[in-house]
């Protein structure tokens, strides 16, 4: 049996992650347990959500830079309107989630509407809904609505004793199911991966490419906003200085996780297992105490550069033969 | 030149390219004036020149230079957005070696450095050329895209600067280290000096031999280029280390202002406003023509927004929205398809364009 060559980021990424438990079970003492890895996902569900819309981005061969801010714009605005205006959170999460939609529409629509790059455009995003978040606050709002506050710490108990999972987690889980449903069991997920590959020839073969690419930003600003509310849920505040350089970690998530940056290549799936990397790279550290926090950073620059340059000689292997 | 060959002065003047930037820049100068009645006054105060002007230029000297470097690299298609890491990890060596402890010599206290002055910041500006070429690497020579190339500095950057500093912010007590970021030369700020004498070597470099041209070339058309005999991958190579190199010295001047180098702050953001400063000087994001004047009245129209900002009373946080603003409007400018939107808005359309 031989592994198809599409495949082997996929499994070069799922084979580090096991490597990394591995590691980190034999290492440390208590590493190994449900709780340990259940935790991954607790603490790295708002960035599962918002790497999952960045990858329908990157697969579609753009770039998406105001995540961070979106999520921050999120919390702002939900904590405004739950804490200050009293609003029922069944109103709130809603209007929340398509102001997150639109802003992404908007942007979707400057880049498809007017050939602008997708970088400068995000770039401009991310001033924006940074900005808006200090006009609707400076200071950061704690929530403490008690439906809010229940609804954040319930933990739902699984099959083992003792292994819980938070309601972020499980949405976390819904929205990869969902974005892996949408990816490849829809005209909506082909087209991306057509427009990834090559935009003109999407367009000659009559796809709908403009509806596509604003729908792609769209969706990214969706699940932005959705891992704002998640954030919430995780911090119980909202505030301007949230998730700042979030979208970095999203953009290098999605990269580790397999897929091209160049775009119609990789896997929603693969997303998963790049946050849980860099969730265990973070676990690693802590269980190891000795370490300064720094180093986070310099081993996911690290595994980064790793993954670039094998993705560059897998894409030069594939068009050499 | 005869008046039947050359087009009128008006028409010459709407077509030079640094028309817009210019003209925004007076727009909020004029705005600063009817604004703040003092802002055009220079006093002469302690042996220099003293101002608002004054103030602004001396603070937009690091984003200047940084600015120039990412010139070039934007104009050969690439992008850098690990200056500011660049900038930290500069900031931080120069910090560390430079150091300073107080002595007390022939019953005198003085500062004397770590090691000397002069090899400090040598040794920050090859840790940054150190960098740059690292980017250059990942980009000309591995074929990895640019913005991706560059992230990986950018992420693993700052925790070497704070690896480097040991997570502490250093303090400088080296007076003579401090003339760099805040010294003044025949009344102006020393930083500007470095900053107009990078630009000068630059544009000297970029006019009088054919390196501008074989950068434009490489920038309109990679291939092309190539093809024609110009050494894409060499000179794509030189203009990430030589935006590494400004990033650091950028990095001496923000760390010798503050006396004191910020592993996880210096620098921050300085990527984006470097970029936002290249696009509003008229360099297009795709490559090709560039503006090492254009960008220098970027990084100044960005830094007189900010002040300006902060002296009308606006609250600081608002200048992030008017940044986006900014951003939005310059870029539609620049796109052929929206300038035929707004034609076709404004112009009515031909009969006979819709048969």
């Amino acid at each position: 049996m031989k592994l198809q060559s599409k495949y082997v980021p996929l499994a070069a990424t799922v084979s580090l992650f096991l490597a990394m438990s591995v590691f980190g079970s034999v290492s440390y003492t208590g590493f190994f347990s449900m709780q340990v890895f259940l935790n991954l996902l607790i603490d790295n569900a708002f960035l599962v959500i918002v790497a999952v819309g960045m990858t329908f981005v990157i697969l579609s061969g753009g770039i998406d830079l105001s995540v961070g801010s979106v999520v921050a714009l999120s919390t702002v605005v939900l904590a405004k309107l739950v804490q200050h205006f009293h609003w029922n959170l069944m109103f709130a999460i809603p209007v929340v989630l398509s102001m997150g939609m639109l802003f992404g529409a908007f942007m979707g629509w400057l880049i498809q509407r007017f050939r602008l790059q997708p970088f400068i455009v995000t770039l401009a995003g991310m001033f924006l809904a940074r900005g808006l978040c200090y006009l609707i606050s400076i200071d950061s709002i704690s929530i403490t609505d008690p439906n809010y506050t229940v609804l954040a710490q319930t933990r739902i108990h699984l099959w083992a004793e003792g292994a819980m999972v938070s309601i972020s987690a499980i949405l976390a889980l819904l929205v990869l199911a969902g974005a892996v449903y949408i990816a490849h069991y829809t005209q909506f997920g082909r087209t991306v991966y057509a427009i990834g590959g090559a935009e003109h020839s999407a367009v000659l073969m009559g796809l709908p490419v403009a509806q596509t690419t604003i729908g792609v930003y769209a969706l990214s600003g969706f699940c932005a906003a959705l891992g704002g509310v998640a954030f919430t849920f995780y911090m119980l505040s909202g505030y301007g200085l949230h998730a700042v350089g979030l979208e970095l970690d999203a953009i290098a998530a999605v990269v580790i996780g397999g897929t091209l940056l160049s775009g119609g290549v990789g896997y929603v799936f693969g997303t998963l297992f790049g946050v849980l990397t860099l969730g265990m790279i973070q676990s690693l550290i802590m269980f190891d105490g000795s370490l300064s926090s720094w180093w986070t950073r310099i081993v996911i620059g690290t595994l980064l550069f790793v993954f670039c340059v094998l993705q560059r000689l897998f894409e030069t292997d594939r068009r050499t033969t | 030149m005869s008046k039947l060959t050359s087009p009128s002065l008006l028409a010459r003047v709407q077509r030079h390219p640094l028309l817009w930037p210019v003209v925004t820049l007076v727009l909020i100068l004029i705005v600063n004036a009817s604004m703040n009645p003092g802002f055009w006054i220079l006093q002469w105060r302690d042996g220099h020149l003293y101002g608002s002007i004054i103030d602004i230029l001396n603070r937009a000297a690091p984003l200047m230079l940084v600015s120039l470097g990412m010139t070039l690299v934007i104009a050969t298609r690439g992008i850098d957005i690990s200056v500011g890491a660049t900038v930290a990890i500069g900031a931080a060596v120069a910090a560390l070696m430079v150091g300073g402890k107080l002595v007390i010599t022939d019953g005198l206290p003085q500062h004397i450095s770590r090691f000397p002055m002069w090899l400090a910041i040598v040794c920050a500006l090859l840790t940054a050329l150190a960098c740059g070429l690292w980017n250059g690497v990942l980009v000309a020579k591995i074929g990895l895209q640019p913005i991706i190339a560059t992230l990986i500095l950018m992420v693993a950057g700052r925790g070497v600067a704070q690896l480097l500093t040991d997570g502490q912010i250093v303090t400088v007590y080296y007076p003579p280290y401090f003339y760099i970021g805040s010294g003044y030369l025949w009344g102006l700020p020393f930083a500007l000096f470095i900053a107009a004498f990078v630009y000068v070597a630059m544009h000297l470099t970029v006019t009088r031999t054919a390196l501008g041209l074989f950068i434009q070339a490489i920038g309109i058309n990679p291939a092309a280029a190539r093809v024609a005999g110009v050494r894409e991958r060499l000179i794509s190579m030189c203009v990430y280390a030589f935006c590494g190199l400004t990033a650091g010295i950028a990095g001496l001047i923000i760390s010798s202002n503050v006396k004191s180098a910020d592993g996880n702050n210096a620098g921050n953001l300085l990527e984006l406003d470097a970029i936002l400063a290249v696009t509003l000087g008229g360099t297009l994001l795709t490559g090709g023509r560039f503006s090492l004047a254009g960008s220098m009245i970027g990084a100044l129209i960005i830094q007189t927004l900010t002040s300006t900002i902060y002296s009308i009373g606006v609250p600081p946080e608002i200048n992030l929205v008017v940044k986006a603003a900014v951003v939005f409007v310059v870029m539609l400018m620049q796109s052929p398809e929206f300038r035929r939107a707004v034609r076709g808005w404004v112009v009515r359309p031909d009969i006979r364009s819709h048969p």
